[in-house]
């Protein structure tokens, strides 16, 4: 389909006015891809459910809150997954989890095909927590397999629940990760530190606290994201095709450069108290502005600052 | 959780030539519907799974008012409710027919 076919340029209009942010992930994926391209694998008519939400007299979905499938970006195939923040807070059950493990061993077999993962995610589903927990850990090797036979698994991360738990960890395994300053990308939830350590340690009802410590500028600064972007989708698209056009290679030397750098991170800001601190010492000139600024000033800041780095975080 | 099904005779096939849609997630007020086109032209079925219960009869009014608006024949609606007003409820009906008329690209 050409880009200027009026119905691509209606998607475009579409994007540009989408919040990714306030979009469900069906979405997301709809807009994020070329016009009609999405073809869904386990779909909802596939009833693939929960088998242990009944048991807790919790309501299903039919998708278990995750999408996955195939279609075009900018006439590239490519590899599609989305979790739906808003059922169980995107949360990692038995079938959820599956349905991304298989979407990977996909990917690794294609071996030239990009994965794209837009994460929406508290964790694990509490209710399924041992199913959720392998999950996480199947969905991390075939992850690594996807990378060793040469796949990009690219995650794109500006959602209502975040990225957090073991949706953190996955995120760390990712080629690549995109955020808007709406996601967020921890292990630890802001609440779940404050339960362990203390309000005097995490103060989770500090919104601004939580946002410069967990927040998209924050991961962007100190190179856990490689991109930032505005919370539209069409913001998303632009660096989705910037990223998969980026072809990385991952070996012995890609994780060593990246284990040398935390090891820098560590001994130049391991005494910070506050998000504040890192920024200063990056050379950010006034860092309580930050929060405020614009995307595009921030952007043009963080670039400033610190080049998109390797493939590995 | 709550089971409930009903079944329609209706005066007219729903438009489109679309298999299936879907619409609505599954959270607190809220719901999805899933559409198929798979019954014979006449009829129209809804099977409700619902997290608020004792609302059968609630539900059994909002469903007449839809299939009497819209004539949805020859389509099954699969509902997973997480316990949403009549409001919303209505809006997504509306909303998963609209869906499943459009014609495959």
């Amino acid at each position: 389909m050409s880009a200027r076919s009026p119905v691509e340029r209606g998607a475009g209009q579409q994007r540009k006015a989408a919040s990714w942010y306030e979009a469900s992930a069906r979405e997301r994926v709809r807009l994020l891809l070329d016009v009609h391209s999405f073809q869904e694998l386990l779909g909802p008519e596939e009833r693939q459910i929960s088998p242990h939400l009944h048991i807790f007299n919790l309501p299903e979905q039919f998708d278990d809150g995750m999408i996955v499938g195939k279609g075009l970006l900018v006439g590239r195939k490519v590899f599609i997954a989305a979790q739906e923040g808003r059922f169980m807070g995107g949360a990692f059950g038995e079938v959820h989890g599956a349905k991304l493990t298989g979407m990977l061993r996909a990917v690794r077999d294609a071996a030239s095909i990009p994965l794209f993962i837009l994460f929406d995610t508290g964790g694990v589903r509490l209710q399924e927590a041992n199913a959720g927990e392998l999950a996480i850990a199947e969905i991390m090797r075939a992850l690594m397999e996807a990378r060793i036979a040469g796949a990009r698994v690219i995650g794109l991360i500006g959602g209502r629940a975040g990225c957090y738990g073991g949706g953190g960890l996955i995120a760390g395994c990712c080629s690549a990760l995109v955020v808007s300053e709406q996601g967020r990308i921890s292990v630890s939830g802001p609440e779940v530190i404050e339960t362990n350590l203390g309000a005097e340690e995490f103060d989770s009802k500090d919104r601004a606290l939580v946002w410069r410590t967990m927040g998209g500028k924050h991961r962007r600064l100190i190179g856990g994201a490689d991109m930032f972007v505005d919370d539209t989708i069409e913001s998303f698209r632009i660096a989705a095709v910037k990223l998969m056009r980026s072809p990385r290679a991952f070996d012995a030397d890609v994780l060593k450069s990246e284990q040398s750098r935390l090891r820098q991170r560590l001994d130049q800001f391991g005494s910070c108290a506050d998000a504040r601190d890192i920024w200063r010492m990056e050379g950010v000139e006034d860092p309580n502005a930050v929060p405020e600024m614009a995307p595009d000033a921030f952007i043009a800041l963080a670039d400033k600052i610190r080049e998109p780095c390797h493939d590995a975080r | 959780m709550e089971t409930l099904h009903f079944h329609h005779k209706v005066k007219h096939r729903a438009a489109g030539t679309k298999a299936m849609a879907i619409v609505g997630v599954v959270a607190s007020g809220n719901l999805e519907v899933l559409v198929e086109r798979i019954l014979p032209n006449s009829d129209c079925e809804l099977d409700i799974k619902t997290a608020a219960e004792g609302f059968g009869a609630v539900w059994q009014l909002v469903v007449a008012d839809f299939v009497e608006l819209r004539s949805p024949g020859g389509l099954k609606l699969s509902i997973n409710d997480g316990g949403a007003r009549p409001d919303t409820v209505a809006i997504r009906l509306a909303q998963a027919v609209r869906l499943i008329e459009d014609v495959d690209p």
